[in-house]
C-alpha cells in the first residue's frame, strides 16, 4: 500500500478540488505542506498579514464565485482569520481556512502558539473542523469544500494538528459527500411560484429588490429577463450592485441609508416587492415597522434562516435563485401585457421623483479649492469606460462607490457589506488581480482604511499585481465624522487623521508609483498616468474633508425620511 | 418591539444532532450568541450511537422560536428539530432533594413521598434526602410541600421528553 503524509493528501486534496492558488503566511505549524507545496503544480502567494491573506481569498472568490483558499499557522495565524473569516460569512463568500494546530497530544496545554481556533470561530464560519485523524482528513476536506460552497456560500476553517500532517495513510479521496444533517434545498415549491406569479401579475406598482444572491447564485440573466418582460424597475443593495446592469432603464440605483432617492421612494409606495436573494439588512429598511408598508412581499432566499428573520413576508419561496427565477419566468407564459398602463404610469412617477432629487453634489471644488470626492469617482468611471473591477473599504468612499460608479457586470464591485471591514479592499484587490490578470483592478479607499492592510503594497509589488490603489484623502475617518457632523454636533472626537503619511514616499518606499493630485485638473491627469503604467500605483487625492454622502436615512428611520443634502451649518 | 414578551410561551425543542465532540457547543454558543434563553438542557446518546438528542427547553414568541429552529436546523450537526409544543408528548425531570427531617415531621415526610411516588435514597438522623421524578407540575408542588420542612440542598437535571404514540386517544389524561 502507498501511502502519503497528511501535508501530502492536503495537496493532493486540493487539487482534487480544482484549487490553483492559495493565500497565506507560513508557520511552524504548516512548514511541512510549504515544503510539498513548494514543489507542487499550486500558487502560493505570500501575503504580509493573515488577515490581508483571507481579504485576497475573499477578492479571488468573490471575483470568480471559485473557493478561496487560505493557509496559516496556529495561535496567531489562525487568531488573524477571524476578522476575514466572519465577513466572508456574513457575505456569503466560500472561503476556506486551513490553519496549522499543535499536536494532538499538545492540544489543551497552552503549548507554543495554541489555539483553541474552532471555539473562537464556531460562532462566525458556517461550519468548522478539528481533524482528528490522518485517515479522515480527506474526507472532512470534501465536506468543507461542500459546506463552503453550497447552499448559502460560507467560511469554513479546518484546523491541522502537526502530527496529523505528519502521519500516514493512504489517499483516497471520496467521490461524494452526503451529510444527513445539512441538505441545501434549492429547488422552488411549485404552490409558492405560482403564488408569486399572480402577484407578479397583479401588481400595479412593483418593486424588484436584489441583493448579493442574485451574483451568487448567477441569476443576474433571469432577473434582466424578468425585469425587461413585466417592465419591473429594480434596485439593488450594496452587495447587490451589477447582479443588475447599472446603466439599464429599469435599474433605481442602490436603496437603503444611502440610497439614491427614487430607489428609496419607488420601494416605500410600491404595491410588490419582489426580493431576490436579499436578506432585509438593517441598512437597507431603516426602521422596520415603516419598510414598504403598502407591498406585498415575495421574498426569494436559499437560507431558511433568511425568511421572516427581520421581516415578516407574505410569500417566502426557499430556493436557489436562478432556479426561483427559472421557475416563476416558466409560470409566467410568454403573453406579459400585464397592468401595462398603471405600469406605465409607475415608472413615470420613478422617473418624476428623480427629477426632484437626482443623486448630485455640488459640482467645482470646495472653499479650499479642494477636489469633490464624487467627482473623483465620476473620472476613474470615464476613464476606465465603466469597465474596471472596482474594491472598496469601508466607509465615505465606499458609498460614492456605490453611488457614481455605475457596474454592468456581476462580481465587478467587490466590498464588505455585512461586516464592513476597513483594510479589506488593498488585499481584496490584490486577490482578485490573481484570479483575473486581465482586469483593470481599483482599490478606491480611504485615508484610514487603507493604512489597516497598507502592508499588502510589498506582496503587490513582489508578485507585481497592477493594483491601482485610489485614496479619497480627506484626513479624517470621514463616515464617523459625517454622523458627528449630522448628530453629535460637530464634536470631532477620535476622528481627525490629520496630515497623515506621505502616500507617494509610501509607495516609493514599497517600490511601487506614487502620485498626488491636489487639484481638480490633476485628478484625470493621475488617473491616465496610473492606469497606463504597468504596475500597481497609489493615487492619493487630496479630497474636501466637507462632503457628506447624501441622500443619507438616520439610523431608526423610515427610508423615505432620506436628509438630501448637506444641512446649512454655521 | 420583538422583545414584547405578550406572547411568549414555553416550548420543548428535542434536537438531534450528529453524536460528536463539539456539537453540544454548537447548540449552546448559537442560542446564546442569538440572543435566546436556555430554561433547561439535557443531553444523552439515543439508540442509534451516532446520534444524541438534546432536550432544550425555551421561552419565546411565535416568531423566536421559528427562528431559534430554523438557526438550529442550518447547523450542519443539527440532524433534525422537533417542536414538542406541536407534538403529544410526556415530559419528566429528575430532582434529588435533601429536606430537614426531625420528628414530629420524619412520618409526614414518608408520607409525602409515598403519595408523590417519591423515593428515599439517603437517611440521616436529621435528614432524607428523596428523589422525584416527574413532570413539572408535580416536581413544583412536591418541592413546595417539602419546603415546609426545610430544604438544605436541592439538584435537578433537566428536563427531557418523548412524544406520544400515534395510536394514542385524542388528548388523553397524562398518566403521571
Amino acid at each position: 500500500m502507498t501511502t502519503l503524509s497528511g501535508a501530502e493528501i492536503l495537496i493532493e486534496c486540493w487539487k482534487k478540488e480544482g484549487v490553483e492558488v492559495i493565500f497565506g503566511y507560513p508557520g511552524a505549524a504548516t512548514i511541512d505542506i510549504h515544503h510539498h507545496l513548494a514543489t507542487s503544480s499550486l500558487k502560493f502567494v505570500l501575503c504580509r498579514h493573515e488577515q490581508a491573506a483571507v481579504h485576497a481569498a475573499e477578492g479571488y472568490s468573490r471575483s470568480t464565485g471559485r473557493p478561496g483558499v487560505v493557509l496559516v499557522t496556529s495561535g496567531p495565524g489562525a487568531t488573524n482569520t477571524v476578522t476575514g473569516l466572519a465577513g466572508a460569512n456574513m457575505d456569503s463568500v466560500p472561503v476556506i481556512v486551513f490553519s496549522g494546530q499543535v499536536s494532538r497530544m499538545l492540544i489543551g496545554n497552552d503549548a507554543f502558539q495554541e489555539v483553541d481556533i474552532v471555539g473562537v470561530t464556531r460562532g462566525i464560519t458556517k461550519h468548522n473542523y478539528l481533524v482528528f485523524s490522518t485517515q479522515e482528513l480527506a474526507q472532512t476536506i470534501k465536506e468543507a469544500f461542500y459546506v463552503a460552497t453550497s447552499g448559502r456560500p460560507g467560511s469554513v476553517l479546518v484546523d491541522l494538528p502537526k502530527d496529523v500532517l505528519s502521519g500516514r495513510t493512504e489517499f483516497i479521496y471520496p467521490k461524494k459527500v452526503f451529510l444527513r444533517s445539512y441538505q441545501p434545498h434549492l429547488t422552488p415549491h411549485p404552490k409558492q411560484v405560482s403564488k408569486v406569479v399572480s402577484l407578479l401579475k397583479k401588481a400595479k406598482r412593483p418593486v424588484i429588490y436584489a441583493g448579493g444572491g442574485v451574483i451568487a447564485a448567477g441569476a443576474g440573466e433571469n432577473l434582466l429577463t424578468l425585469a425587461e418582460l413585466l417592465a419591473i424597475p429594480v434596485t439593488a443593495t450594496l452587495m447587490g450592485l451589477g447582479g443588475f446592469p447599472g446603466t439599464h432603464p429599469l435599474f433605481l440605483g442602490m436603496l437603503g441609508m444611502h440610497g439614491i432617492y427614487r430607489a428609496n421612494m419607488a420601494v416605500q409606495k410600491a404595491d410588490l416587492i419582489l426580493a431576490v436573494g436579499a436578506r432585509f439588512d438593517d441598512r437597507v429598511t431603516g426602521l422596520l415597522t415603516q419598510f414598504a408598508k403598502e407591498a406585498d412581499i415575495i421574498h426569494i432566499d436559499v437560507d431558511t434562516t433568511s425568511i421572516h428573520k427581520n421581516l415578516e413576508v407574505d410569500v417566502p419561496l426557499v430556493a436557489d435563485a436562478r432556479q426561483a427565477l427559472t421557475a416563476i419566468l416558466e409560470g409566467l407564459g410568454p403573453a406579459p401585457d400585464y397592468q401595462k398602463d398603471s405600469r406605465a404610469q409607475w415608472r413615470e412617477l420613478i422617473e418624476e421623483w428623480n427629477r426632484i432629487c437626482p443623486l448630485a453634489y455640488e459640482p467645482g471644488t470646495d472653499v479650499d479649492g479642494l477636489i469633490k470626492p464624487q467627482r473623483v469617482i465620476e473620472a476613474l468611471y470615464k476613464a476606465t469606460h465603466g469597465k474596471a473591477v472596482i474594491v472598496t473599504d469601508v466607509g465615505q468612499h465606499q458609498m460614492w462607490a456605490a453611488q457614481y460608479y455605475l457596474y454592468d457586470q456581476p462580481r465587478q464591485f467587490i466590498t464588505s457589506g455585512g461586516l464592513g471591514v476597513m483594510g479589506f479592499g488593498l488585499p481584496a484587490a490584490l486577490g482578485v488581480l490573481v484570479a483575473r490578470p486581465e482586469a483593470t483592478v481599483i482599490n478606491i479607499a480611504g485615508d484610514g482604511s487603507i493604512l489597516m492592510n497598507i502592508q499588502e503594497l510589498a506582496t503587490c509589488a513582489q508578485e507585481g499585481l497592477p493594483v491601482k490603489v485610489a485614496i479619497l484623502n480627506n484626513g479624517a475617518l470621514g463616515m464617523v465624522r459625517q454622523w458627528q457632523d449630522l448628530f453629535y454636533g460637530r464634536r470631532y472626537a477620535a476622528t481627525t487623521l490629520g496630515p497623515g503619511p506621505d502616500f507617494s514616499q509610501l509607495a516609493a518606499a514599497f517600490g511601487i508609483k506614487g502620485l498626488v493630485a491636489r487639484t481638480e485638473a490633476e485628478t484625470e491627469a493621475i488617473i491616465s498616468e496610473a492606469l497606463a503604467d504597468p504596475g500597481p500605483v497609489i493615487m492619493d487625492f487630496k479630497v474636501s474633508p466637507r462632503e457628506n454622502v447624501f441622500p443619507m436615512v438616520p439610523a431608526g428611520r423610515a427610508i423615505d425620511e432620506m436628509i438630501l443634502r448637506p444641512l446649512e451649518l454655521p | 418591539m420583538e422583545l414584547g414578551t405578550e406572547n411568549a410561551k414555553r416550548h420543548t425543542l428535542a434536537v438531534l444532532v450528529d453524536n460528536r465532540p463539539g456539537v453540544l457547543a454548537r447548540v449552546s454558543a448559537l442560542i446564546s450568541g442569538r440572543g435566546y434563553n436556555i430554561d433547561s438542557l439535557s443531553v444523552a446518546e439515543t439508540m442509534d450511537p451516532d446520534v444524541s438528542l438534546i432536550t432544550l427547553i425555551t421561552t419565546g414568541t411565535p416568531r423566536i422560536i421559528s427562528q431559534i429552529i430554523k438557526q438550529l436546523r442550518k447547523l450542519i450537526n443539527v440532524v433534525k428539530v422537533t417542536d414538542l409544543a406541536e407534538v403529544d408528548h410526556v415530559e419528566r425531570q429528575l430532582v434529588m432533594v435533601r429536606v430537614k427531617a426531625v420528628e414530629p415531621n420524619r412520618a409526614e415526610i414518608m408520607r409525602l413521598a409515598q403519595i408523590f411516588r417519591a423515593t428515599i435514597i439517603d437517611v440521616s438522623l436529621k435528614t432524607y434526602t428523596l428523589e422525584i421524578t416527574g413532570g413539572q407540575e408535580k416536581i413544583r408542588a412536591a418541592l413546595a410541600l417539602l419546603a415546609e420542612f426545610g430544604v438544605e440542598e436541592q439538584v435537578s437535571t433537566g428536563l427531557t421528553a418523548i412524544s406520544k404514540g400515534t395510536m394514542a386517544p385524542k388528548n388523553p389524561k397524562t398518566i403521571t
